[in-house]
């Protein structure tokens, strides 16, 4: 008894008033928190150096090569070209069009993502048994790289010879042409990414399903909540910050894509799968322009910006309301 | 109770973290200390191993089995002297990353180079030239090679690439289905047939024996092949695509439009080719006895071996060419040497050592399928018992080169268009009149594009 009074006396001590640092003592910061101001810095220049030189330093210089007609083949920056590589861009219907291919990916590969992935992840967590199994089956996917993702869908894609034709035609329809329709390819792109990355979504939302207290449950059961209302008033609110994360990391990731397009369909049918990065690497490395390249390049970096500013300001929103 | 107090060895954190810093600090510097092992040479700039020869190719699949064993020749009647073979992605990927290891100081001493990318090469001032007496010194010289491979590739006059072989279009027929369809002749080679009747029929008769198919050829995500079957069509109407260095289009609608409705009543109309399937699915359809006839490029022969399939190659049929104008679209494999810092007599003695080793290793390569570029071996009797490579030899001398052009080549955009446009014909997803507008609108962007070279 004696101990906790005096200790809870003890505890009563406003924050402002701390006795100046002693020498020798850490050096707080204007916060008032001690700082480990110096030795922080040391273990973070390594990294800082790295990041400069391989992150920073580049996206500089390719803003700078932008204005220049910067050959892959010569060295030095070529000849001064001002705003013609951006105007090039601009008036490019072959940029503008990979622009609307990539965002025609997102918008059909991030709805899927999101509520399959919340799908599968409230399902999953209702297994009593073997909810390792699942776990591990749809995380699985994610683990693979993205050369062998494209091949495998390759050959399910194959007309005549592959999987999914031979079970498309015993069913009575007709195979469509999964990676030779231009109508087709992004939608065949679209699933063959579904598959792959859904389990990390999968993974995001079991972790916060696991956040929900309980009680929240019992309570709402008491008051006769059925299922599909616990489900959609409190799962899915206490989600929301999950949802966000995995929407924004969703849609930066699905802008970024390449490699699909790259192995699967080179771009094609007739450039109707070409995405921005491959746009930027056909110019910049097949043709060798990399000025040219780097000005697409920032006019995309710009287009990312927008998007994630857009998002950053809807989560302050939503952190102000919670 | 307890016994006396046991010193026991506490590893602590700190400890921990000073053992492996030691342990990395001794680990880096025994890799720095061999300046030869990769990462010494890396970052004290220095080469690699100077006696050594570089050599980097694009050969995968069954050209990379036969240019293994050309190295492996090498090595044998050369022992003292290591080469390093490095295979890279065939490809815009090779052409990049050779054209920056000799942008970078760090190219290789020999590699190889398609004969229509050579030029651009060339043009970015990246190769070294090869001087006659250098060459002779070796044995080599103009005349013991295929005058059409050789003179395409000299430059004002002079010499920059020794080509290894021509690699055309041809055609692969499987002998038994051919033999059920009555398109053989007593000696069991294809009877040859003309124009657009005489192949239509041949594979109106197949397509009998098989119930599928008469002939395959790729056309998804495959621009190359796309490329080749109407560049060998149109050239043997004797158009031409590019002139002026690529400057200007010249496509002849007409041709090409005659070109196009053949091609495209092959696939979509009388479905004689499937018009959805990509490289590996038509061999696959091929090899599956699905079709009788396959158009690809020749190196594919080991592809058909390897599946005991009954087959024979014969030159692609002469559609439009008639007695005079027969062509077929080809390309040739030529050995470069990048410009290197530094080069001596002595490096260029050992790269063009090499090269002359390969020169004379030309029946295992010819064995994979290709036309030797190199006349002793070619005009040999040994040669001409190779069959069925000998069967399409005067291909290399009715070869049609792509277009010179900065942005034109294997593996180029320039394929990428006109595949893109031709592929689509084909799958019967672009009308005739779309895709020849979209040829012209799309080339004229490249071509008005200042060359980066």
């Amino acid at each position: 008894m004696a101990a906790t009074t005096s200790s809870s006396s003890a505890s009563v001590q406003p924050p402002a008033q701390r006795a100046p640092a002693a020498p020798g003592a850490p050096r707080t910061d204007t916060s008032g928190r001690p700082g480990h101001g110096r030795s922080a810095a040391w273990f973070l220049a390594p990294f800082v150096i790295l990041y400069v030189l391989f992150i920073i330093g580049p996206a500089i210089y390719g803003v700078i090569i932008s204005f220049f007609d910067t050959s892959m083949v010569r060295s030095g920056l070529g000849s001064f070209a001002g705003f013609r590589n951006y105007g090039e861009a601009l008036s490019s219907a072959d940029f503008w069009s990979s622009l609307w291919h990539t965002i025609l990916f997102t918008l059909l590969t991030t709805p899927p993502l999101v509520v399959l992935a919340l799908l599968f992840a409230l399902l999953a967590e209702r297994m009593k048994r073997g909810r390792w199994f699942y776990r591990l089956a749809f995380f699985l996917p994610y683990v693979l790289p993205s050369a062998v993702v494209a091949l495998i869908w390759i050959w399910l894609y194959t007309p005549v010879l592959g999987l999914l034709s031979t079970i498309v035609t015993t069913f009575g329809f007709s195979e469509p042409n999964w990676l030779g329709d231009p109508n087709w390819a992004m939608v065949s792109l679209a699933i063959t990414t579904v598959w792959w990355t859904l389990g990390f979504n999968f993974v995001l939302y079991l972790a916060g399903l696991q956040e929900i207290p309980r009680d929240l449950y019992e309570a709402s059961a008491m008051d006769g909540a059925g299922p599909w209302q616990q489900v959609w008033r409190i799962t899915l609110p206490m989600l929301a910050r999950t949802t966000t994360l995995v929407i924004v990391l969703q849609i930066i990731a699905s802008l970024k894509v390449f490699d699909q397009m790259y192995i699967m369909t080179s771009g094609g049918p007739n450039f109707s799968t070409r995405s921005v990065l491959e746009y930027i690497y056909d110019v910049g490395f097949t043709d060798m322009r990399t000025g040219y390249a780097a000005a697409a390049s920032t006019l995309f970096f710009i287009v990312v910006l927008i998007v994630s500013a857009v998002w950053l300001y809807m989560t302050r929103r939503q952190e102000q309301e919670l | 109770m307890n016994g006396p107090p046991i010193h026991e060895f506490r590893s602590t954190r700190r400890t921990l973290l000073r053992g492996v810093l030691a342990g990395a600090g001794l680990a880096g510097a025994a890799t720095l200390y061999g300046c030869s092992s990769p990462i010494g040479a890396g970052l004290a700039n220095t080469e690699l191993d100077p006696g050594a020869v570089d050599y980097w190719n694009l050969f995968g699949g069954g050209d990379g089995v036969r240019m293994q064993q050309m190295e492996d020749g090498y090595r044998k009647a050369f022992p003292k002297t290591s080469l390093q073979a490095v295979t890279l992605a065939w490809g815009n990927p090779y052409y990049t990353k050779l054209s920056l290891a000799t942008v970078g100081g760090k190219p290789p001493n020999v590699a190889v180079s398609h004969l229509t990318r050579m030029k651009t090469l060339q043009a970015a001032d990246l190769l070294q030239e090869l001087h006659p007496d250098d060459l002779a010194r070796h044995g080599m010289s103009a005349d013991n090679f295929n005058k059409r491979a050789w003179e395409a590739g000299l430059v004002d006059g002079k010499i920059y690439a020794i080509p290894l072989d021509t690699h055309p279009w041809v055609l692969f027929y499987n002998t038994k289905i051919c033999g059920d369809a009555g398109l053989l002749d007593s000696d069991g080679k294809l009877k040859p047939f003309e124009g657009e009747d005489g192949f239509v029929d041949a594979l109106e008769k197949i397509k009998k024996v098989t119930g599928q198919f008469g002939a395959t050829h790729g056309i998804n995500a495959d621009s190359a092949s796309c490329w080749r079957f109407f560049q060998t069509l149109y050239s043997q109407l004797g158009g031409e695509v590019l002139a002026d260095n690529g400057t200007k289009v010249v496509l002849d609608d007409a041709k090409a439009k005659q070109v196009l409705t053949f091609m495209r009543s092959l696939t979509v109309e009388k479905k004689l080719l499937p018009s959805a399937v990509d490289y590996q699915g038509a061999i696959a359809l091929f090899v599956n006895g699905q079709a009788g006839f396959h158009l690809n490029g020749e190196w594919e022969i080991t592809t058909m071996q390897t599946a005991k399939l009954p087959f024979s190659m014969t030159l692609v049929p002469n559609v439009y060419g008639g007695a005079s104008n027969y062509a077929v679209q080809a390309d040739s494999h030529t050995l470069v040497l990048p410009k290197q810092r530094g080069q001596d007599r002595a490096k260029l003695d050992l790269s063009l050592g090499f090269i002359k080793s390969m020169l004379d290793q030309s029946l295992t390569w010819a064995e994979g399928g290709h036309v030797p570029a190199w006349q002793p071996f070619a005009t040999s009797e040994e040669y001409k018992k190779l069959t069925p490579q000998s069967n399409y030899a005067a291909a290399a001398d009715a070869a049609v080169y792509d277009p010179p052009g900065w942005y034109s080549g294997s593996g180029s955009n320039f394929e990428n268009v006109m595949g893109a446009s031709i592929g689509g014909v084909e799958a019967g997803l672009l009308s005739i009149d779309a895709a020849i507008a979209q040829i012209h609108s799309k080339l004229s962007v490249l071509a008005e594009t200042p060359s980066p070279v």
